[in-house]
């Protein structure tokens, strides 16, 4: 009798001091996240909104996998530990059809759900997809430099570094490229990410449904100055929006290929600049920079054949397409 | 006139790259002093020839599995190191620069590399090398010299991935390296190379060891063994190696490009001239992916071995085990894409791809049902092996319903490249990967030292790093969700991050107090080893690995057994037949071989001076490569013989030295 009571004594300990360790660790993790922006969960666009509702569904339907799953290991582990006799032994038990029917069957009824919610979803969220809206959408080109991030608004005449302004409640068309290591544009808040590469245009459409400010950041490791790329998007009213527009379009700091070019070059904590945009296919350039087939140096020693000649302009006319359609 | 000299000779090496930083400085030091020590220890010892003769050239694959376990252990450690600079970097935040960016990126970059090639692979390797033979019957693997080979290619390696402490810097482009950053425009440095030359050679160690072991398997069992007899951890390993021998060749590939256009400017992967960053993204993927399945497939065989022997009964399900496992190796081949969904490849691809990685958990949730009934009707004993399988089901669970979350490709545009992200493949990969090897070595250690390893130490050890982990990776997720992206040195103080990363710097603390527990019981379990000596089958365990002596002779089996049943060892015991003294017979072993490691050794001179554009000596090593391996080739005699009057002998001796034990 004594040693049964010893063993009910730890096996107390044991549960308090685990249930302790756990509240612990929960209590840190809530005091240490309270009050704190989430961004992924305190959506303010269209599409980070509906983001956020999927996330809640998967992760609801993930957990009625996981608890019962979790539930019957700790249930058999307990109940056929070995110091427990009175539980049935029965090495024999090494198969049973119907049981091994049913685990193959039900993950596959739940990856048929999710493959239902995975397609609509894909193409619904498609990054690529124009947002419905009676508003025009405005046009911005994206550029990751090293290591600041150039929005052109190519119909506005205006181009900003480091921080983009939206009207709310309108959709915002990107297209995005790099002119430097390839990198992710992300907006937690509003959507989510896509990557910007050199000589392609990826492409990514946005609506803020509420004024405020939301931060952008890099997602993708390019380089040294990478921690810094972070960026705010301002959205605003029509009208304050307007006006901003028409206050940076007479902006005295130009933006043109030459002073493109310095821009471009390797720098840090640049702070965030507006620009008076004084060449629209400036975004063009851009992309098409690096189609060019000619490495430095090769031109002069290799005298050009007309048949490697009519493969470059065809592989140029290609790259084109799919640079621009991708 | 000089200068050109000295740039002939040593290429772009100058003295300034022998200086570093204080940090790293101190722990190229403290590298280069462990080393002297150990060689001034063996020279004091007149340990030398013991070192040559017994483990350097040995060709027996228990002892080249011991020497894979040695470097991944040490290799665990660095890594380990390197996970705590990081975090103390993001801890300290911009109130102190402990690293600066270039040096942090450095660090993120060999911690990832080095984690999955030399300690992920080099822990399943050690792992084969160790239990296949054995489990299968077998005295030995199909190439020995070959096996040796792949070792010291490993090891060669090994060196390459750590020499930047003391010379250059290493890569700071990421685990994967993604072109352009990789490329010559934006690392001109020696970094990337390193990074390349390391994963090529130990990468072509790696696929020589794939095809050996699936030539092993194929052709080596016991008689009697048909491959529905085979134990799971042995189909676990003919699955992981086929993933190898499928998936190595695109890395070889991959990395030979990226090679190329660095040290010959050619333009496979950069966007001028033709080439596209995209292909390498594809390709490293295309490699990268099974290679989770190439480390995880064989923890998912050890679990199985280990859930069975301490249930007392037999794996729940062995046919539905078997089609899981070939089905996730198929399935691993079709899901690339899931890692960069964000490259803009359009909804109906990601669609297709989201699906397929949707449709890898069905064989997985299959096994970790068998996994629940198999100690269903059980008499399970809880011993530190079933304590890690419990806290890898717990683990790999969360990390499982993170990933199917991160499989829905409309999700993943808000999680890539997230510390979500981060959170979810260390639950993978530690849960999967690292808990299966510690549960393998705390089941697998009797059978090659003859003694158990402390319990008491074993838990201690579990349970700091079980809690250790959830309160390291519980705040990456919640970062990953406040906006967090992975790999940043700094971020700004006024987002408030800052609370959860201490939350998770505390948690590596913890796991480090779990490390210190599994060395400590290591270390206390030699010490004390009389007390914990046990007979050659301490867990009362059901596969052939058991039927040999614990330590096992180097011929493994006196006499080939005979297999008629799954579970071999366990029918032989109950069957219980009268113990004949068996006719021995000659056994052919293979000799040693010094010229492995001389490979080894030329390799990783080719590599280091291919980093250093020493073409000259890069010219040398791979010549004396080639020469070292047509002067083996020509070894007329490299097996000999143990006569079967010795065997007879060593077996009389290893069964009285048993009586001794057991008495």
């Amino acid at each position: 009798m004594r040693k049964d009571k010893k063993i009910v004594f730890k096996r107390v300990a044991q549960v308090l001091i685990s249930s302790l360790i756990t509240i612990a660790i929960v209590a840190l993790l809530v005091l240490v996240m309270q009050g704190r922006d989430i961004p992924v969960l305190q959506t303010h666009g269209t599409i980070a909104n509906q983001q956020r509702d999927l996330i809640y569904i998967v992760f609801g339907l993930g957990m009625l996998v996981v608890i019962p799953v979790l539930t019957l290991l700790f249930v058999v582990a307990w109940k056929f530990r070995a110091g427990n006799t009175k539980a049935k032994y029965d090495p024999e038990f090494d198969g049973h059809r119907g049981l091994e029917a049913l685990w193959w069957g039900i993950p596959c009824i739940f990856i048929v759900v999710l493959a239902i919610i995975t397609y609509i979803s894909t193409h619904a969220l498609d990054p690529y997809k124009k947002l419905e809206s009676s508003v025009e959408p405005i046009n911005v080109q994206v550029v990751s430099l090293e290591w600041k991030w150039l929005f052109i608004y190519p119909d506005k005449g205006v181009a900003t570094l480091n921080y983009l302004n939206i009207p709310e409640n309108t959709p915002i068309n990107l297209t995005l490229t790099s002119d430097a290591p390839m990198n992710s544009f992300w907006v937690p808040a509003l959507a989510g990410q896509v990557y910007t590469m050199n000589g392609m245009s990826t492409k990514l459409h946005l609506m803020a449904d509420k004024v405020g400010n939301y931060r952008g950041s890099s997602a993708n490791i390019s380089g040294e100055g990478f921690a810094n790329m972070t960026f705010a998007v301002n959205a605003m009213s029509n009208s304050a929006f307007s006006k901003w527009i028409i206050e940076s379009a007479n902006s005295t700091t130009m933006l043109d290929s030459t002073s493109y070019a310095q821009l471009a070059q390797r720098s840090k904590d640049d702070g965030e600049i507006t620009y008076m945009l004084m060449d629209n296919d400036l975004y063009n350039k851009i992309v098409m920079k690096y189609m060019s087939h000619d490495t430095p140096g090769t031109k002069e020693t290799t005298e050009p054949k007309p048949e490697e000649h009519d493969m470059h302009t065809m592989d140029h006319s290609d790259h084109d397409m799919s640079g621009m359609n991708h | 006139m000089f200068e050109d000299i000295l740039k002939a000779i040593f290429g772009r090496l100058t003295l300034e790259d022998f200086v570093h930083e204080p940090i790293m400085a101190g722990a190229g030091l403290s590298m280069v002093a462990a080393l002297v020590l150990a060689m001034i220890g063996l020279t004091f010892f007149k340990r030398w020839k013991w070192l040559w003769r017994n483990w350097l050239t040995s060709l027996d694959p228990k002892k080249i599995g011991v020497m894979y376990l040695i470097v991944s252990v040490i290799m665990l450690l660095r890594g380990l190191a390197d996970a705590m600079l990081l975090r103390a970097q993001q801890v300290l935040n911009t109130n102190a620069e402990l690293l600066n960016s270039d040096h942090f990126q450095q660090i993120f970059s060999a911690h990832g590399s080095i984690m999955i090639f030399f300690v992920g692979m080099g822990v399943i390797f050690g792992i084969f090398n160790l239990i296949v033979p054995q489990q299968i019957g077998s005295r030995d693997v199909a190439f020995p010299f070959l096996n040796s080979v792949s070792f010291w290619l490993f090891a060669a390696g090994m060196i390459l991935i750590n020499m930047p402490m003391v010379v250059g810097e290493f890569s700071t482009a990421g685990w994967l390296a993604y072109p352009p950053l990789s490329g010559l425009e934006y690392s001109p440095g020696v970094g990337v190379d390193y990074w390349i030359w390391a994963l090529q050679i130990s990468g072509i160690g790696s696929m020589l060891s794939g095809i050996n072991f699936f030539v092993t398997i194929i052709k080596m069992r016991a008689p009697g063994m048909s491959l529905m007899k085979m134990p799971i951890f042995t189909w676990s390993v003919l699955m992981s190696v086929t993933l190898i021998m499928f998936a190595f060749p695109i890395l070889t590939a991959t990395l030979g490009m990226l090679a190329l256009d660095r040290t010959l400017d050619m333009h496979f992967f950069t966007s001028m001239a033709g080439g596209n960053p995209m292909m390498y993204v594809n390709l490293i993927w295309a490699w990268g992916h099974p290679e989770v399945y190439i480390l995880v497939l064989p923890a998912f065989g050890i679990f199985s071995e280990i859930v069975a022997t301490f249930s007392k009964k037999r794996i729940f399900g062995y046919t539905s085990m078997v089609i899981a496992l070939v089905a996730i190796t198929i399935l691993s081949f079709t899901v690339w894409l899931h890692h960069f969904f964000t490259m803009g490849g359009g909804a109906d691809v990601n669609t297709f791809f989201g699906i397929m990685t949707m449709v890898i958990a069905i064989p997985t949730g299959v096994k970790v049902f068998n996994w629940i009934f198999t100690m269903y009707r059980g008499r399970v004993d809880f011993k530190t092996p079933m304590l890690w399988f419990m806290g890898f089901i717990a683990t790999f669970t969360v990390g499982g319903l993170t990933g199917v979350m991160m499989s829905v490709p409309a999700l993943d545009f808000q999680f890539h490249n997230s510390l979500f992200l981060v959170a979810h493949f260390h639950n993978m990969i530690v849960g999967g990967v690292l808990f299966g090897a510690f549960a393998a070595f705390s089941y697998w250690f009797p059978k090659f030292t003859g003694f158990t390893l402390n319990e008491t130490l074993g838990k201690f050890a579990f349970w700091f790093w079980i809690v250790g982990f959830f309160v390291a990776f519980l705040p990456l997720y919640i970062l990953g969700f406040m906006g967090a992206v992975r790999r940043l040195d700094h971020y700004d103080p006024s987002l408030g991050w800052q609370g959860l990363f201490i939350v998770a710097g505390i948690g590596v603390a913890i796991i480090c107090v779990g490390v210190f527990f599994q060395l400590f019981q290591i270390a206390y379990s030699i010490w004390k080893r009389k007390e914990n000596m046990v007979s050659n089958d301490p867990w009362d365990a059901r596969t052939l690995e058991w039927a040999t002596t614990s330590p096992p002779p180097e011929y493994n089996f006196a006499v080939i057994p005979t297999v008629t049943t799954r579970d071999a060892y366990w029918e032989m015991k109950q069957s219980n037949t009268k113990q004949e003294i068996p006719e021995y017979k000659d056994i052919w072993l293979p000799k040693n071989s010094g010229a492995g490691i001389i490979i080894g050794l030329f390799a990783m001179t080719f590599g280091a001076s291919v980093v250093w554009h020493m073409w000259w000596l890069a010219a040398i090593s791979f010549v004396a490569v080639v020469i070292t391996i047509i002067i083996k080739l020509t070894d007329d005699e490299p097996d000999y013989k143990l006569s079967a009057a010795k065997v007879a002998k060593h077996e009389l001796q290893a069964k009285l030295k048993l009586q001794e034990k057991t008495v």
